[in-house]
């Protein structure tokens, strides 16, 4: 913490003996001996600026209204407002050192170093300088360096600086690990699999950087205003004095002092200061609770949320395909489902994947030939002599395989063996746990509207939105037709803003679409990370109703530092040109204001509980 | 080419501002943005000359801001 100066307590000491003195000599030479003490430096840099002929600075104003007061004779008032702006300065510093580091702890989460395996040995390297396969060694306590495959060891991970998630994760081998995360219980020998400017915990300090500069309306405002608000302010000033004293032939001291007021007013600094800090502290903040805000201006829109569209697969549900029943026409159920895991043995879709997840049974696939892909259907191929198709209804219709009736919800997957139907496999995927209390939580946030789109049947989309209470569900829908929809309820929208939610797999033309684009469930994927104006970091859809909240509360903040400073400064005008104010009520009005709207600024920070 | 500094000494965000708008006007000089809580500049500009485009930015900082340094 640093520390008031000593010639500020010692100028201050001179400028109190001063008022006991009634020796006016003597007075005189404490009162100058305490403005000389105070103010040189803010003399010496107002002269450094208007050498390079930059006027309206700050420290030029105070020079030209305390010299402007000790030439009327007002040296207890000169002194008095170079005191008051130092401390007012240095309370000023030290609200914004504190602003400073309050982000800068929240932005702690770059590691330090690598202890990176060479030759047998492990040696503590900076992170920027291993490779992609080098192999790194991670112990409990340290912080993951970067990204990268757990090659040995089982541990538990902190991942709440990332996600504002405070349950530990784990991690086995074979698992990723994703930078930022504290390793808590167990020695990881993790192969990088990014270099360090790529890695997960290097990308979120550049986005939280950089989010500031994508202003929002308020700052622009700000920037603009005080553009023309000092050399207007200053204007006034040199009117104040001149047309009194020039057309009404008054007290040109009277009229001096009261112009000097002014001067002291004139600097933006509060709002210039506070706004932008308020702004920068409230992505600072999100960030701490796992959602990483672009800019400003999303917070500005997101503040203003009336309608917010969801993606149903791998959002409100878990986008993890499980099979929940099997239905064989003659054969054995796990003989079946064998059989379906034989056949999809090559298929990447998370379909397949399921099924061959859900088979406990060895699989032979020696005689499997001719696979052939039938895209958005399923696929045929040979096996033991047969031939065999693994699909959707439609692949069935399509060979003309005669189905038994049977109502599912969830995707169907039906075998047929040389044109004879085998029976089918049913999967489907779950509701998250939280997904509906995400759904309340936005209600209650003064979400008008909440819709679904999804590209399942009918009846699946239907039963997740019905079970979430989601207003508007619309399903069977291919991407295109997603952004066709945000377009059309955008064009209904009154004001407000649409937010669309989905897990930035896919949907990068909606995100691109919508006013305010959110990726969630994004630990660690680039893609999303690029489509999206927000990204939340876990996948639990409540944090959407949480980062509203917050927007809501940064743009409050803002608003009430506006407000404040502007009302401050405008009375101080106003009873400074009727001569009812005192200097160091200007000099308040001034830094005091600063101090005050900074403090505000940060409570963006700190005071948003995390579980949300 | 692009490049991060710290402004030292960059305790005024009026300034901050005023030598954001004067930066992006430098012949050259494709970006520059102030993070003046970070007290960072972040500055992109062309690679053919930009040994002299960082003399006037240079230039450009020690008027907004005298005395200050950029690392």
């Amino acid at each position: 913490m640093r520390r008031l100066p000593r010639r500020i307590i010692l100028s201050a000491i001179f400028f109190i003996s001063a008022l006991f003195i009634p020796l006016f000599p003597v007075s005189l030479t404490l009162y100058l001996a305490a403005y000389a003490l105070v103010g040189w430096d803010i003399l010496w840099k107002a002269f450094r600026y208007i050498a390079r002929g930059n006027l309206f600075d700050e420290n030029f104003l105070m020079s030209v209204a305390t010299i402007g007061a000790l030439l009327i004779g007002e040296y207890p008032e000169a002194v008095a407002v170079m005191l008051l702006y130092q401390i007012g300065e240095y309370f000023q510093d030290l609200a914004m050192d504190k602003s400073r580091e309050s982000i800068a702890a929240l932005m702690d989460i770059r590691p330090d170093s690598a202890n990176l395996e060479r030759d047998g040995l492990v040696v503590s390297v900076s992170p920027d300088t291993v490779s992609v396969g080098d192999v790194i060694v991670v112990k409990p306590g340290e912080r993951i360096p970067l990204d990268g495959v757990v090659l040995e060891g089982n541990s538990m991970l902190d991942t709440s600086a990332l996600t504002g998630e405070s349950l530990p994760r784990e991690v086995v081998t074979g698992g990723e690990v994703i930078s930022g995360c504290i390793n808590i219980t167990g020695v990881l020998r993790v192969s990088v699999t990014k270099t360090y400017e790529n890695s997960t915990v290097a990308k979120i300090l550049e986005l939280v950087e950089h989010a500031a500069e994508n202003k929002t309306r308020s700052e622009a405002f700000i920037t603009r205003f005080a553009r023309v608000y000092t050399p207007i302010v200053c204007a006034a000033a040199v009117l104040l004095v001149a047309i009194p004293t020039l057309v009404f032939a008054q007290s040109f001291s009277m009229w001096l002092e009261r112009a000097l007021s002014f001067l002291v007013v004139s600097c933006p600094c509060a709002l210039v200061i506070s706004v932008p800090l308020t702004f920068f502290g409230g992505i600072g903040g999100a960030s701490r609770n796992g959602i990483l805000v672009k800019g400003s201006n999303y917070l500005e829109l997101l503040a203003k949320t009336e309608t917010v569209v969801f993606d149903k697969t791998g959002t409100l549900t878990e986008g993890i395909f499980h099979v929940t029943s099997i239905h064989p026409q003659t054969l054995p159920s796990e003989e079946l489902l064998r059989l379906a895991a034989t056949l999809e043995q090559y298929s990447t879709h998370p379909i397949a994947q399921s099924i061959r997840l859900h088979n406990q049974l060895p699989v032979n696939t020696d005689t499997l030939s001719h696979i052939t892909d039938l895209q958005g259907y399923g696929l045929s191929a040979q096996y033991q002599g047969h031939q065999y198709l693994v699909g959707n209804t439609a692949l069935m219709d399509k060979y003309n395989i005669e189905l038994p009736y049977c109502h599912h919800l969830g995707v169907v997957v039906h075998l047929a063996e040389d044109g004879k139907y085998l029976g089918h496999i049913e999967i489907s995927d779950e509701i998250k746990k939280s997904a509906a209390q995400a759904v309340a939580a936005l209600a209650k946030a003064g979400v008008h509207k909440t819709v679904l789109l999804s590209g399942d049947r009918k009846d699946i989309a239907d039963k997740t939105g019905k079970t979430l209470g989601i207003q508007e569900v619309y399903a069977e829908l291919l991407p295109a037709d997603k952004v066709e929809h945000v377009e059309r309820i955008l064009a209904e929208q009154k004001q407000g803003t649409l937010v669309f939610v989905g897990d930035g797999i896919n949907d990068a033309p909606v995100l691109a679409r919508a006013d305010v684009g959110v990726a969630m469930g994004a630990f660690g994927s680039d893609a999303a990370v690029e489509a999206a104006d927000i990204v939340l970091m876990d996948d639990d859809p409540r944090k959407l109703a949480l980062a509203i909240r917050l927007a809501r509360k940064t743009l409050a903040i803002a608003r009430q530092n506006i407000v404040f400073a502007l009302t401050v400064k405008a009375l101080v005008l106003v009873l400074a040109s009727a001569g009812l104010t005192e200097l160091w009520m200007a000099v308040f009005a001034d830094v005091g204001v600063s101090m005050i709207a900074i403090l505000n600024a940060i409570r963006t920070l700190g005071s948003f509980n995390r579980k949300g | 080419m692009k490049k991060t500094f710290t402004i030292s000494e960059l305790d005024c965000a009026a300034c901050a501002n005023a030598l954001e708008t004067k930066l992006s006007t430098i012949t050259g000089v494709t970006s520059a943005k102030i993070n003046f809580f970070l007290k960072k500049l972040y500055l992109e500009a062309d690679d053919a000359e930009f040994d002299f485009i960082m003399k006037r930015v240079r230039r450009a900082v020690d008027h907004a801001v005298p005395g200050a340094t950029l690392k």
